[in-house]
């Protein structure tokens, strides 16, 4: 019990210095962050809105106090899920901006994690299991070799072949003409406008799991214990599975974890690529467009994201690995 | 301890214990002790990476880069600035690789970008190693006192906030757009997991025989860390090295394709990103698009490679596979 208090303590500790964080970012420049960012978007057009000039002093929280005074302003903005006013979607509220882009980026991301990890994992045993045999050389410099593409560079190939060369896929969007929502046409067109996108993660998923999977698994193969099943006369596949396999996933799961915050990193550059409109297209567009409100906001949840998963990660962990439930507490 | 993914960090201290256990005869023998490693009673480092067919590959590989990019201005034809050409060029005598559509030397461009993700790499992955060594040598030999506590915290939090998000933010506000500042932006960014492996590490370290005769010694804590503490974890620093030199590279490729990085200069990544906005693609000019990618993946590949034999220096587990 101690160690999930501990644990949640921790998460709250850490997102307390995130959202603070959040907070210091737009303010590290020197001079009154509000003006300067006003004067900014002035320069790209000279008319500005007054409107959007409120906005953005909403955003800050009560620019005109003192340094303490916005931090509580902006703390009593966030608890009332307030997250400013975009400018690229005036009037839209960021949030609003968000919930529409959030279940492109769920859905494709979603599946293609659990495919990636599911697959990478099988392999990564695999390939300690069977160490130096043919399939772990392929397994590991082809891991190597991939891992060194650059995703975006992947989309692009994948775009110019498949989408502009032999016109398979959709070159850009989310759909054509359906109306989004719950009809055939629409699910249909969503799905061909994911393909691409959903390749390149498939290509690239599962090399992180399966050298996470393949290092551990040879480490745990070390071990007494092993050594000791195989003494006592367990079946080989026994050992694989239910001893070593079972033990090095441990690790993969907190990376599951992890991965979660590096995904949103991903997904700008590749949504960028296929114009896909999910939450990495929308924070590129954000940062391009010096769309700040929509910046933080985005920055924000990803970061709350990251930590809610690694929050699930420990926990689990404590539930699965009693030692750690000691070392923590 | 309050760390979120202690498990992991656990697994890898083993391993390091493990790798140190191959330096039990420097504690035996304390007057060689830093001498080990690299002395004579033993392969010397680079015979060590260079009995690896994977490392050597990468070594040879990463020469050649450098090369390319220190006699960039012999190889290359033309100026890579220079849009004065006839555009979208076939591959010709003249444009081995063809012209872009706003009338650059494709060829120029691959050899100059060369230059800058070296240059991204080297300081990137500098000045990232520099700070996670201060960060996690002062926290790993202070473990338990309220500084430790705070660097931890501070690291744990580094180390979970998303790293492209962040950069890009930062990007975002600046109006700075040199192939300094993205350095500086990616260092003060990646330095936190090779700081907690340092940590780990030093706290292994730091209880061994040979650093409480150093005390005894009276050898102030900094002599203590760097002097004797330090030289013990070259292979580490080194990996973590090249790690952050691959995390910048890559870095600086993607805020450039996103038209965050320095478009003054020529790197692949703008490369890519003008090939996009100029619609390579739909044209169907494919030189553009595939050679900045096969290079940013060659340079990456051979970083890794070196990895490889680095690993093979902390972990003796590894070097039967050669």
């Amino acid at each position: 019990m101690r160690y999930f208090l501990r644990r949640l303590g921790y998460f709250f500790l850490t997102l307390w210095a995130a959202v603070t964080l959040n907070f210091l970012i737009p303010r590290l420049q020197p001079g009154d962050p509000a003006e300067i960012m006003v004067k900014k978007l002035a320069g790209k057009d000279a008319e500005l809105d007054p409107a959007k000039v409120a906005a953005m002093r909403a955003m800050l929280g009560a620019p005109d106090g003192n340094l303490f005074q916005q931090y509580l302003a902006y703390l009593k903005q966030l608890l009332s899920g307030n997250l400013g006013v975009s400018y690229t979607y005036f009037p839209s509220p960021a949030t609003e901006v968000i919930g529409k882009a959030l279940p492109w980026t769920l859905i494709l991301v979603g599946v293609t994690l659990v495919l990636s990890f599911l697959i990478g994992t099988v392999l990564g045993a695999f390939a300690a299991w069977r160490r130096n045999s043919t399939f772990d050389s392929v397994a590991t410099l082809g891991s190597t070799f991939l891992g060194s593409l650059q995703s975006f560079w992947v989309a692009l190939l994948l775009l110019f072949v498949f989408g502009y060369m032999l016109g398979w896929f959709p070159t850009a969007g989310g759909y054509d003409e359906s109306t989004p929502g719950a009809n055939w046409a629409f699910v249909q067109e969503a799905v061909m406008h994911s393909v691409l996108p959903a390749a390149v993660l498939m290509i690239l998923g599962p090399i992180g799991w399966i050298m996470q999977m393949r290092g551990t698994m040879i480490m745990n193969l070390g071990e007494d214990y092993i050594r000791l099943a195989r003494a006592k006369g367990v079946p080989d596949g026994q050992i694989a599975i239910r001893y070593a396999a079972r033990n090095a996933l441990l690790p993969s799961i907190t990376g599951l974890a992890m991965a979660v915050g590096g995904i949103l990193g991903g997904q700008i550059l590749i949504e960028q690529t296929f114009d896909y409109p999910g939450l990495g297209r929308l924070m590129g567009q954000a940062a391009t467009a010096k769309d700040y409100p929509l910046l933080q906001a985005l920055l924000l949840l990803t970061i709350t994201a990251t930590l809610v998963a690694n929050l699930i990660a420990d926990l689990t962990y404590g539930i699965l690995d009693p030692r750690a439930r000691k070392a923590g507490a | 301890m309050t760390n979120p993914t202690q498990p992991t960090a656990d697994a890898t201290s083993t391993l390091h214990e493990q790798a140190g256990e191959a330096d039990l005869d420097a504690v035996a023998n304390p007057s060689s002790g830093r001498r080990a490693r690299g002395g004579s009673n033993g392969p010397s480092w680079f015979q060590i990476i260079w009995a690896s067919k994977k490392a050597r590959v990468g070594i040879v590989l990463l020469g050649l880069y450098v090369l390319v990019a220190l006699l960039a201005p012999v190889i290359s034809p033309h100026d890579a600035a220079d849009t004065t050409f006839n555009p979208v060029e076939l591959p010709s005598g003249a444009h081995w690789m063809g012209t872009t559509t706003q009338g650059a030397d494709i060829f120029s461009q691959l050899i100059y970008g060369t230059r800058t993700s070296l240059i991204v790499g080297l300081f990137g992955g500098l000045f990232a190693t520099a700070l996670a060594l201060l960060i996690g040598l002062i926290s790993g030999y202070l473990e338990g006192t309220w500084i430790d506590d705070i660097l931890s915290f501070v690291t744990n939090v580094a180390l979970v906030v998303p790293v492209l998000p962040l950069i890009i933010t930062l990007m975002a506000y600046s109006e700075v757009r040199s192939i300094w500042f993205t350095i500086f932006i990616i260092g003060i960014i990646s330095w936190a997991g090779p700081a907690r492996a340092k940590r780990a590490q030093i706290i292994t370290l730091r209880n061994r025989d040979w650093v409480t005769a150093a005390k005894f010694a009276g050898d102030g804590t900094g002599t203590i860390v760097f002097r004797e503490i330090l030289p013990q974890m070259t292979s580490l620093v080194a990996a973590g090295f090249f790690g952050a030199a691959n995390g910048a590279i890559g870095a600086e490729a993607g805020l450039s394709f996103l038209g965050l990085g320095n478009t003054e200069s020529v790197s692949w990544g703008t490369m890519l990103y003008q090939a996009q906005l100029q619609g390579a693609l739909a044209q169907g000019l494919w030189i553009w698009l595939i050679v900045p990618g096969l290079a940013l993946a060659g340079l990456i590949f051979s970083l890794t490679l070196v990895n490889f034999g680095i690993d093979l220096i902390s972990n003796p587990h590894l070097r039967e596979d050669g």
